[in-house]
């Protein structure tokens, strides 16, 4: 049994590398594809042809694509993903300094969302029909059609402008002090946790709403659990893996929803980052942050994957 | 009991489709969904004649007014006429209720075109995937890493290879949707090639263009209209991301997106410039939405809600 899990681990975690290779093959055509001359962009607009030609040659761009996909592989491997156009710092680095924030907005969502999503579907699923299963409906709809910025400058309006509760803006590094970097994180979460909490909700309602009518459930009831003992150790157990599997796919949602909430509550995140590469045409540092987050995007979901074993003990390989 | 004594229904079956669609037509959501988006459209198309300013036109002396602020224009003739801004002026004067109508033309384009490009190329690539085996493995790798790639990161990428504009953006949104429909098609043709009649046919030797006319693609039908609308509101989602962030259509094209970025740097003072437009994109997703679900319960009961 431990090996043929071993093996399945393996595999999977094998399997990732295919489209991880894909993704990276779209990311550097991608710099393939743009009208521009990279070499060009990094000398800048008072060099001469022979400067150009030699930073050409640094980068590997006269070897044949082949080898440059290959030279770029390699080095992408190690971290290394080139100098920045615009920032003129290499992009590792540059990447580093905004980690921080992203991870503390995402992380903070991600919370706040299970927290918030998995009763309200559980709830609705328990009373279903009724006003309140109708209103966690109608709620997850609305998540779905309004827009993150939209509801980003809502709240800004309510919390920040109106009620003068919470700074407007900005973020505070945790280094500083927990208060102001906890304070300023709660508006954004909340705001990116919306579309996040309608997906959960409406898939846990769904998956318990399912499991309900089975007859441990019955049976559960009939030696006298209590409701909510029937509800969390017996409905929502046997409800989670799709629950989680929407968890997973969710982090694509996520991660656009980090590049508007960064923009709109002008935290210095990899999504603000995103966002000016773009704007700068910025290509080695939009390439990089693609790719980080399609991996990551890849590897959550691996780990959901493998989560199901302990989740689900039917599940064996 | 010969033939001829059965009903109708029982030789020829039910005329399953045709109930599905008056059921669509009867679902409530549906309606209220097409109603909203109906009206959305007819704004949009009728804007020049809703007592609107040309949502280009740049006003210096008339910059950021609250909504309901009255102007005199003087027309060529010298004669006076007030014009009340009913949703205020932006920071270039522009009125916002006439770029905010105007943006619905656009929006509501970009939610069409980008939804029957992706169907129409996701169409195609999901039968060769589902028809031609020896290709299905790696078109499927390339789906996969495609799908790896958060839709607006993805959009953002290709946005950043070209100029900004409508048809940039259109190909920008419309690369991420591709592998959604493409999978979709992808699993009805294999589940449609083990189906008896479709066995018959090929036993018959009816030749593989015949066979995906005229049994694979009636099915595939209803399922494409319910993701098609699905995501003709994606795409106008995120078209109003890109241009909000600066990085879809330009600025002086009126979008729902482009008046909200246009207002964020005012915001603070006059909230106006995003609550509108917002209000209307999230109207419109919203209906997009509803009558999606409304046609995926009335036309795919597979993937219909089970209760």
């Amino acid at each position: 049994m431990r090996l043929a899990m071993f093996t399945y681990v393996l595999r999977r975690l094998l399997a990732t590398i295919p489209v991880m290779l894909i993704v990276a093959m779209f990311v550097f055509l991608m710099l393939r594809l743009t009208p521009s001359d990279p070499a060009a962009i990094i000398a800048g607009d008072n060099a001469n042809t022979e400067q150009v030609a030699e930073i050409r040659k640094r980068l590997g761009l006269d070897q044949p694509i082949l080898t440059q996909f290959v030279i770029w592989i390699g080095k992408t491997l190690q971290g290394d993903f080139g100098e920045s156009f615009f920032f003129k710092k290499q992009v590792a680095e540059l990447i580093f300094d905004r980690l921080e924030p992203t991870l503390s907005l995402a992380f903070f969502t991600l919370v706040l969302a299970i927290i918030i999503a998995i009763p309200l579907g559980v709830v609705a699923a328990y009373r279903h029909g009724s006003w309140l299963d109708r209103i966690v409906m109608g709620f997850s709809v609305l998540g779905f059609s309004v827009p993150v910025f939209v509801i980003g400058y809502a709240l800004i309006y309510v919390f920040a402008i109106e009620l003068n509760w919470l700074p407007v803006q900005g973020y505070q590094r945790l280094a500083q002090g927990i208060g102001g970097w906890l304070q300023r994180l709660i508006l954004p979460s909340i705001t990116l946790s919306v579309i996040y909490v309608a997906l959960i909700a409406r898939i846990t309602r769904t998956s318990v709403l399912e499991v309900m009518n089975e007859d441990y459930i019955r049976t559960a009831r009939a030696k006298g659990q209590t409701e909510a003992k029937v509800l969390i150790r017996h409905a929502l157990a046997n409800a989670a893996v799709p629950i989680v599997t929407v968890i997973g796919l969710g982090v694509a949602l996520l991660i656009g929803g980090v590049v508007v909430t960064e923009s709109v509550y002008t935290i210095p995140g990899l999504g603000r980052l995103t966002v000016d590469a773009v704007l700068a045409r910025d290509y080695p540092t939009i390439q990089a942050v693609i790719l980080l987050f399609s991996l990551a995007y890849v590897l959550i979901n691996l780990a959901v994957d493998l989560a199901y074993t302990f989740l689900d003990p039917r599940i064996r390989y | 009991m010969s033939i001829e004594a059965l009903p109708a229904e029982l030789i020829e079956g039910p005329p399953q489709r045709r109930r599905s669609w008056r059921l669509a037509a009867r679902n409530p959501s549906v309606i209220i969904g097409a109603l909203i988006v109906a009206i959305l459209a007819m704004l949009g198309a009728l804007a020049p004649l809703l007592d609107t300013l040309p949502p280009a036109e740049i006003n210096p002396v008339f910059r950021n007014k609250k909504p309901g602020a009255e102007r005199v224009i003087r027309d060529s003739n010298g004669a006076e006429q007030k014009y009340v801004h009913r949703f205020g002026t932006d920071s270039l004067g522009r009125d916002v209720y006439s770029r905010v109508l105007y943006g619905a033309r656009v929006s509501l384009i970009i939610g069409v075109t980008v939804a029957v490009i992706s169907v129409a190329v996701g169409l195609v690539i999901g039968l060769i995937a589902g028809y031609i085996r020896w290709l299905d493995g790696s078109i499927m790798r390339i789906m996969d890493g495609l799908m790896a790639i958060p839709a607006i990161l993805l959009a953002m990428g290709v946005v950043s290879l070209s100029r900004a504009g409508l048809i940039a953006v259109v190909i920008a949104i419309v690369i991420p949707e591709i592998p959604r429909v493409v999978r979709l098609v992808r699993s009805i043709v294999l589940s449609i090639r083990e189906e008896p009649y479709v066995e018959a046919a090929i036993t018959v030797g009816t030749p593989t263009p015949l066979l995906l006319v005229r049994h694979v693609l009636p099915n595939t039908v209803a399922p494409l209209i319910v993701q098609g609308t699905f995501i003709c509101a994606s795409a106008i989602l995120i078209e109003a991301i890109l241009s909000f962030l600066g990085v879809g259509i330009p600025p002086e094209t009126p979008t729902w997106g482009n008046i909200m970025a246009e207002g964020r740097s005012l915001f603070r003072i006059y909230p106006h410039n995003i609550f509108y437009p917002g209000l209307c994109l999230a109207l419109a997703v919203l209906a997009i939405n509803m009558l999606g679900d409304g046609l995926r319960d009335a036309l795919d009961p597979r993937f219909a809600k089970r209760v």
